[in-house]
């Protein structure tokens, strides 16, 4: 892929131009050419933090993918809130671990992001070599079940939708 | 402002505020850290997501134009929260929190 050195993170530095508008709420053109400034200087003087994100492959699937776990969240929340309401003996709390198939420290924030954000889940600890995450979950009847979810509903996808190094 | 437009910005305030309240009774009532730890996460899910939705609809129909603001606290919240989340769980590893005896499998050593 072709690297300009002015301008190292060209989707970082769209993103951050977009985001100022945003929050001082106003799309006046001072404040988009502040905006601009600031999505070109910051990706240069962070350049050396940031870590590298692998090539989108499938756009419109990566929509899909972002609606299907706004709805995940949703529904895990009412089963969730049942739980808390319910009576207690009715937790089944447990620690698993979820082998990963992903490489890329990118996609396991990602990964990992998605697993705490749909509530009764909470990614715990990964690894030293990155190949196994510990999760905590809130009712886990069959943890070899929620393992299975996690990789089908959550994993699988993200290698579709990123370009990744094959393992 | 519409009778309607009021309604849904009550439903969706109302809605929020009993995912908060869920998670705050989740934090009271349930037995261990780890378990304690499923509370925070949702509250800032759909709890916030209710009133974060409320808040748009309430300045769009200001006649200010669309309100976007939100859409920025919803990002944070999703990049921070699991981070703190997963701070917690490791810290609490370290310090061999106990947690409840029916709990499946074990937490690592860090």
């Amino acid at each position: 892929m072709k690297r300009w050195r002015g301008l190292p993170h060209p989707w970082l530095s769209l993103v951050l131009w977009l985001i100022w508008p945003l929050l001082v709420n106003s799309f006046a053109l001072g404040q988009v050419l502040l905006g601009a400034l600031l999505g070109w200087a910051i990706p240069l003087l962070v350049k050396d933090f940031l870590f590298e994100v692998p090539r989108l492959r499938h756009p419109l699937r990566l929509l899909g993918y972002l609606a299907r776990i706004l709805g995940d969240i949703v529904i895990a929340n009412l089963h969730v809130a049942k739980l808390v309401l319910g009576p207690k003996s009715r937790l089944r709390p447990a620690f698993i671990e979820v082998p990963m198939a992903l490489e890329n420290e990118f996609l396991l924030t990602v990964l990992t992001s998605i697993i705490s954000l749909t509530p009764g889940t909470v990614s715990a600890s990964l690894s030293p070599d990155r190949r196994t995450l510990l999760v905590h979950a809130l009712d886990a009847q069959e943890p070899a079940r929620l393992v299975e979810q996690v990789k089908r509903r959550y994993e699988a996808p993200l290698l579709e939708i990123f370009e990744c190094s094959p393992m | 402002m519409s009778f309607w437009i009021e309604a849904l910005i009550c439903l969706f305030l109302i809605l929020g505020s009993l995912f908060a309240l869920v998670g705050a009774i989740g934090l009271y009532r349930l037995p261990d850290f780890f378990t304690r730890l499923h509370g925070p996460t949702k509250a800032t899910t759909l709890g916030v997501g209710g009133m974060i939705i409320a808040s748009m609809i309430f300045f769009g129909s200001q006649g200010d134009g669309l309100s976007l603001h939100e859409l920025l606290i919803t990002l944070f919240l999703f990049i921070t929260a699991p981070v703190s989340a997963h701070m917690l769980a490791k810290a609490a590893m370290q310090q061999r929190v106990k947690y409840i005896e029916k709990t499946q499998g074990k937490p690592w050593d860090q």
